[in-house]
């Protein structure tokens, strides 16, 4: 008998090679796949039946014989058809979780390489126009049009061009680049080809970030098994090293040349001189995994979903403490509140949401009175926010947002690259700032302006005794300033986006920060 | 490692963006990077000691003492602590007997922090000798502590 059960790196967390290992012991003919996206049915075991793939879920290893007789419990039906999938529109993800990720004939069987052939068959300029007419905005965070930046590369005179995906992930709520390359690499590996087609590119970068083991071995593998097809085009994978900012992409560039990963001023654009000095594309996992659908399928058919100028889906990720964890890929356009609470199903506590926070950990906290936002790049801006990588991170109600504000500057003081002061020495009195509000704020539970006593008020007053004014108020009106000057004097977006998060933990939650509740009277 | 080096550089390459993959291998096959090798890099790629340092510091992963026998890395992201994680990781440290990105004393096991490992739905998460655990409860972190005394 036939099963399915996923290889993806959360599915093995969650115990699938153990349960791999039973059916096949079992005598079952095992495929291993990536993942179907939602977590609380894994791990999870498609059996071929009758009447298609019947999913069981989650199950363990225990569970062989009532899961191959169909009396399991915990039997889902045909996994297509759960309302979570049900809805979805699943553009860049189709294949993922339905097939072997590394069969090639899979692959094939499943439409792949159909774009690249499109591809192929067209002038380069051709392929540019089709991605510029779908309406395509870069997926790593920025919302950059995908087919504006290729046509300056494609317009810049150069024999050495590159390729760079960028899969260095590294915001907290966001899985769907690891997913993707798990459970279907070859569909990058055919975005890469074609955009390498549309620039006149021969070789190209994936540079991973080295906490996706699987995501690593598995891109490799696939490399190697397809490079007669997308030949003369080369490709390799590059490890990161645990740096944050490797993912801001010039100093993505730089660690791949084999520097620190710090922080290029612009211009000159990575487009002009990019990579070894060289016009370089640079885009995200999910942006070059979007285009062999757009050519394939037609720009009008990824341009007929969507929002306002968000044009085509997104694969949302809802993550946290959220009951229906997983990947969501839908057109623009859905409400922050029903992904929250209907296709996540609230939290997984149990308790109200108190807040979620998207876009990683330079995007912002909103409160449930914020779930009427459109899931749309200039609906979040204009609310002070971004939808980032799309990675949706919910909090109960126990949640302390002013140790989350601390958490954002800590963060970026880890991880700031040191090339400007704002981040690098802002960050660093932002979470003193914030230790000296938490410090008062416990010391006078009400508000108040009480000084902080103990060590750190020891500390403080030794050094300048009558200048720090440490009440709440003070010290508030501190943090904004310095937010000010980190927002508009950084020169990427780590330092210049970390206020994001700390000012809307501010601003829709300062009973947290030692205030009074209503928003209003905190404003200033 | 002068040999290892040496025989990496040949097959491998020993241009200056070999540098990374250079450290990778070892790191993979030492467990750390030893300030003494720094000058060898540095002359096998024909960079500067200042830079190969400047590298080695500047990344998260390389380490400059050899780590413990077992490495629990611990999330500590937003996910994670939304689902309990900084309680997860007080409970670590206490059980293993050791701070967060310390190693103890005897050389047993390291714990260290990672942000984020993308596997945010189902937290606290940890590699345990690159062994990705999802949904870490008390039961999950004897079971953790049990594998690393061995
Ligand atoms: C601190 C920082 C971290 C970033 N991390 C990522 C990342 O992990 N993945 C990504 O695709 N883009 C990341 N970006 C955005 C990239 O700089 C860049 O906008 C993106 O790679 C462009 O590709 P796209 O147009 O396809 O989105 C980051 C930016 C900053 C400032
Ligand atoms: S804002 Fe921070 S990370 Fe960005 S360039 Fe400046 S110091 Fe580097
Ligand atoms: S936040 Fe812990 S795995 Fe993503």
């Amino acid at each position: 008998m036939k099963v399915y059960v996923s290889r993806d790196m959360a599915s093995v967390a969650l115990g699938a090679d153990d349960v791999a290992r039973a059916f096949a012991e079992a005598g079952c003919d095992v495929v291993r796949t990536g993942s179907r996206g939602l977590f609380s049915i894994e791990p999870l075991v498609e059996v071929e039946m009758d009447d298609g793939r019947i999913g069981f879920g989650p199950v363990g290893p225990q569970d062989v014989a009532a899961v191959l007789d169909g009396s399991h419990a915990s039997r889902l039906g045909r996994i297509e058809d759960l309302p979570f999938f049900a809805g979805q529109q699943r553009f860049t993800f189709a294949r993922c979780g339905v097939i072997d990720p590394l069969s090639l004939s899979d692959y094939a069987a499943h439409g792949g390489w159909q774009g690249l052939e499109k591809a192929r068959a067209l002038a380069p300029q051709a392929v540019v126009d089709a991605v510029k007419a779908s309406g395509l905005r870069g997926r790593g965070g920025a919302g950059f049009p995908t087919g504006i930046k290729w046509q300056t590369v494609l317009d810049a005179p150069s024999p050495t061009k590159f390729i760079v995906c960028n899969a260095d992930e590294g915001d907290s709520g966001t899985f769907a680049d690891r997913m993707l390359m798990e459970g279907d690499p070859y569909c990058l590996i055919e975005g890469m080809a074609c955009a390498a087609h549309a620039v006149g590119a021969s070789h190209g970068y994936i540079y991973i970030r080295s906490e996706y083991p699987f995501c690593i071995a598995t891109m490799r593998a696939a490399i190697e098994a397809s490079a007669h097809l997308v030949a003369p085009f080369e490709l390799e994978v590059r490890e990161g090293a645990g740096a944050y900012v490797c993912g801001e992409e010039t100093a993505l560039l730089d660690s791949i040349e084999g520097q620190r990963g710090q922080v290029r001023a612009k211009p000159p654009l990575p487009a002009l001189q990019g990579l070894f000095g060289q016009p370089t594309v640079i885009n995200n996992v999910l942006s070059l995994a979007a285009v062999p659908f757009i050519l394939s399928e037609g720009p009008e058919a990824y341009a007929a979903v969507g929002f306002g100028r968000s044009r085509g889906t997104m694969p949302v990720q809802l993550a946290g403490n959220v009951k229906h964890g997983g990947l969501y890929e839908i057109g623009f356009g859905i409400t922050l509140g029903e992904l929250v609470n209907v296709i996540g199903g609230g939290t997984a506590s149990g308790r109200p949401v108190r807040a979620v926070q998207v876009g990683g950990p330079l995007g912002a906290y909103f409160p449930p009175s914020m779930f009427h936002l459109p899931f749309d790049y200039e609906a979040f801006t204009q609310a002070g926010g971004l939808i980032g990588h799309a990675g949706i991170t919910l909090f109960d109600d126990s949640v302390d947002m002013a140790h989350m504000a601390r958490f954002a500057m800590e963060f970026c003081a880890a991880e700031s690259c040191g090339k400007c002061t704002p981040c690098r020495i802002g960050s660093t009195r932002g979470v003193e700032i914030m230790d000296r509000i938490i410090g008062a704020r416990e010391a006078a539970p009400t508000g108040g302006s009480e000084a902080v006593g103990g060590y750190l008020g020891k500390a403080l007053y030794s050094r300048s005794p009558d200048r720090i004014d440490v009440s709440i108020e003070a010290q508030t009106m501190l943090l904004r300033d310095l937010a000010d000057t980190m927002k508009y004097g950084s020169l990427c977006a780590l330092g210049g986006f970390t206020p994001y998060p700390v000012l809307s933990a501010l601003d829709y939650f300062p009973e947290d920060f030692g205030a009074p509740a209503p928003i209003k009277e905190a404003a200033e | 490692m002068e040999e290892f080096i040496a025989g990496w550089t040949v097959r491998h390459g020993a241009t200056r963006d070999r540098l990374l993959p250079l450290l990778h291998a070892m790191q993979e096959e030492a467990g750390y990077i030893d300030d003494a090798w720094v000058p060898t890099i540095a002359k096998a790629l024909n960079l500067s000691r200042a830079d190969v340092h400047g590298v080695v510091t500047f990344y998260h992963d390389f380490r400059r003492t050899a780590p413990g026998r077992h490495v629990v890395k611990l999330c500590r992201a937003e996910s994670c602590q939304a689902r309990g994680g900084a309680a997860i990781e007080a409970a670590a440290a206490q059980r293993l007997g050791v701070a967060m990105g310390e190693t103890r004393a005897d050389g047993q096991v390291a714990l260290e922090p990672v942000y984020c490992l993308g596997l945010c739905a189902i937290g606290p998460n940890a590699l345990v000798d690159g062994r990705p655990v999802a949904r870490i409860d008390a039961a999950a972190l004897e079971r953790i502590a049990l594998e690393v005394a061995a």
